[in-house]
């Protein structure tokens, strides 16, 4: 009989080409490749200069999307770029694929948008599989029961050639979350709340397991914003073990597997789950119940607190750092703060659903004057469904701007900026000093509470929509 | 790479914890396609004012501090993206060590591809010598120990596969291409499954 083994154990061992020793790390097989503009050039150039080629362009999938605009091209046909430096790194992508013949999702593709947000859609991330990018949010995958964690530039360029990596076991860690969400509380409350728990470095050295009644409910899209923000909390990967709610979503896409080689992946998709009594080298339970809406107060994601609950007092000079340059103090509540710019999108919360939750908010509602609200579909295949449901005309009509798939004001390298100041509540993962900008101060939160914030001018309780008495949902 | 053997340095103090990858190079300093050349626009936001002067106050602009290739860092670290650009402007701005009392994973990963040693001690140890940033301190690869002019000697975990990588110069990518039988194997059984 075999001991119990861990989700992450199984995707681990099936991996492995070479196993681990003291001496040297283990080298594991990569399944899929993903790829963008900002972490690659200098991999292929260091390829180039040793002279060798990728080992598996079918395994590497590229797209483009941090550094390209979100408006449509002008009158001459040309994208807007915001400098010449972020149009030649899109060009150099694109040269690169075609040499060495790798599947790309450029400009012109109906398919293209940010890495973590056209995998899944295309169906290239499947349960069981390795998956890298130069990329944190890598972690995104895990949502599938995929062990997805990014990589350094000079670790793409290992993957590409030799399709593998060398890496030392990480310690798990399982996050239980039972019990039933109360309306208005989303996937990007939980994970808020759990970095809230175990800190912007509780999770480093390990691979989280999001797993329990409250976990289980959740679609693959909430799901892909819980793992999402996994590196947030400093762990390697997050996952979740897959289920009917997984296979359906692979069923549905063009590019995963079809008939017979469907069953019989699914048929091996059943084992990838943490057996009964499998031990983990941590263990943080959390009562859905407990949950609320959740924002960040600081400069890091592990300031996040409850929308209604007041600032704590500062830990240590770090803390009063990022409450003075956030202009916020201990003691207050992050309610009621004044909102100059609201973001919704990036790939935590760009896919449909989250479209969805912030058309729910502003339909027939209006962004409160003075607020600047963009809305960015992660992709192009979200925009063509959002837009088919009407949520590009509730957008507009209340007062927002609905652009082009990208990365946009989560990481503010396309142009589009929070200026120096002003207060932003995103649906993105980071907070950091300048993340959005220069100066750029931001609040996290779920697309609930960023739309709620955008037509109150404040940041506002998304559970007042649905408060019966108040009749505004 | 070239091998890295010891460090002899004083060292830059940066206090502050959760020191996270859009402070070391905002990421509006991604749009390279170059590795070089970063080094100016490390820390860009608190080194630099908003007319482009230096800010006195940070201390990699602070004379005293010219040429020191150690930094003593508050925890967490490198917290954040995976860009590697991050250990490129760091090591382009002079470093050759970062010691903490806890460095984030990617970034220490990517460290140690750059000949950037990340090296962590506890806590009072780290803050001890952010109390004396001029002493000169040793940083000996191959014993995995920090030592400062008191005598005072500390032990550092050092994994054994990058510390040889570190020692004798070997690169990763040489390493993982010489396994090309063993990927050929695995492909080939894998693919009958
Ligand atoms: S949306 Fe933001 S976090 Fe996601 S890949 Fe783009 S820049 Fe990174």
């Amino acid at each position: 009989m075999t001991a119990p083994r861990t989700l992450f154990d199984k995707l681990w061992e099936a991996h492995v080409v070479v196993p681990e020793t003291d001496a040297a790390p283990a080298v594991l097989y990569i399944d899929l490749h993903l790829i963008h503009e900002v972490t690659s050039p200098q991999a292929f150039t260091e390829l180039k200069a040793r002279g060798l080629s990728p080992r598996r362009p079918d395994r590497t999938k590229a797209t483009m999307d941090h550094s390209t605009p979100t408006l449509p091209a002008g009158a001459d046909g040309k994208l807007p770029y915001y400098t010449k430096a972020a149009e030649t790194q899109v060009e150099t992508l694109a040269r690169n694929c075609i040499e060495h013949g790798i599947e790309l999702f450029d400009m012109a593709s109906p398919n293209r948008g940010i890495v973590h947000v056209i995998a899944p859609e295309q169906g290239f991330t499947l349960p069981g599989m390795t998956i890298v990018c130069g990329d944190s949010h890598t972690s995104t995958h895990g949502a599938f029961g995929s062990l997805a964690f990014g990589i350094g530039t000079s670790e793409v360029g290992h993957v590409l050639a030799t399709q593998c990596l060398l890496q030392r076991r990480p310690k798990t860690m399982a996050i239980t979350v039972d019990g039933a969400l109360a309306p208005g509380v989303g996937a990007k409350d939980i994970v808020l709340h759990v970095i809230g728990v175990i800190g912007v470095n509780g999770g480093t050295g390990h691979v989280l397991e999001f797993r329990g009644s409250a976990i289980e409910a959740l679609d693959m899209e909430q799901r892909m914003t819980l793992c999402n923000m996994s590196i947030e909390a400093g762990a390697r990967a997050g996952m979740v073990a897959p289920d009917q709610t997984t296979f359906d979503w692979v069923a549905k896409t063009p590019r995963g597997p079809k008939g017979d080689a469907f069953d019989s992946a699914v048929a091996y998709w059943k084992t990838l789950r943490s057996d009964e009594g499998a031990v983990f080298d941590a263990d943080v339970r959390v009562d859905a119940a407990d949950i609320r809406p959740t924002l960040t107060w600081g400069t890091h994601p592990g300031t996040a607190i409850a929308v209604d609950a007041p600032i704590p007092a500062p830990a240590d000079a770090a803390d009063q750092k990022g409450l003075d340059y956030m202009r916020l103090s201990a003691g207050q509540a992050v309610a009621g703060t004044p909102v100059d710019v609201v973001f919704v999108g990036s790939c935590t919360n760009g896919r449909l659903r989250d479209m969805r939750e912030v058309a729910q908010v502003l339909r027939g509602r209006k962004v409160a004057a003075g607020v600047r609200m963009l809305v960015v579909p992660g992709s192009e295949i979200v925009k063509r469904e959002a837009e088919a449901e009407g949520i590009d005309r509730i957008v507009r009509e209340a007062g927002a701007e609905w652009r082009e798939p990208g990365c946009s004001m989560c990481i503010a390298m396309n142009g589009d900026l929070v200026a120096p100041g002003q207060l932003a509540v995103s649906t993105s993962n980071r907070n950091f000093e300048g993340r959005q900008g220069p100066g750029a101060r931001t609040l996290l939160a779920s697309p609930l509470t960023a739309a709620w914030a955008a037509v109150n001018g404040r940041v506002s309780d998304p559970r007042e929509l649905f408060d019966a008495h108040k009749e505004v949902a | 790479m070239a091998a890295l053997r010891e460090v002899r340095s004083k060292s830059v103090v940066l206090a502050q914890t959760n020191i996270d990858t859009d402070q070391i190079i905002p990421a509006r300093f991604l749009s390279t396609t170059e590795r070089a050349g970063l080094g100016k626009n490390a820390f860009n936001d608190w080194r630099w004012q908003a007319d482009g002067s230096p800010n006195p106050a940070f201390p990699f602009n602070q004379p005293e501090n010219t040429g020191r290739s150690i930094l003593l860092a508050g925890r967490n670290f490198g917290c954040g993206s995976s860009r590697e650009h991050a250990p490129w402007a760091l090591t382009d701005l002079g470093l050759r060590a970062i010691v903490s009392s806890e460095i984030a994973d990617i970034f220490r990963n990517n460290s140690l591809k750059n000949g950037l040693l990340p090296i962590v001690l506890p806590e009072e140890i780290v803050q001890s010598l952010m109390e004396r940033p001029d002493d000169e301190l040793t940083i000996d690869v191959a014993a995995r120990e920090l030592r400062a002019p008191d005598g005072s000697v500390f032990g550092f975990p050092l994994d054994a596969f990058a510390q040889t990588c570190l020692l004798e110069g070997v690169d990763e990518m040489g390493y993982l291409l010489a396994r090309h039988t063993d990927i050929e194997r695995y492909e080939a059984t894998r693919h009958a499954r």
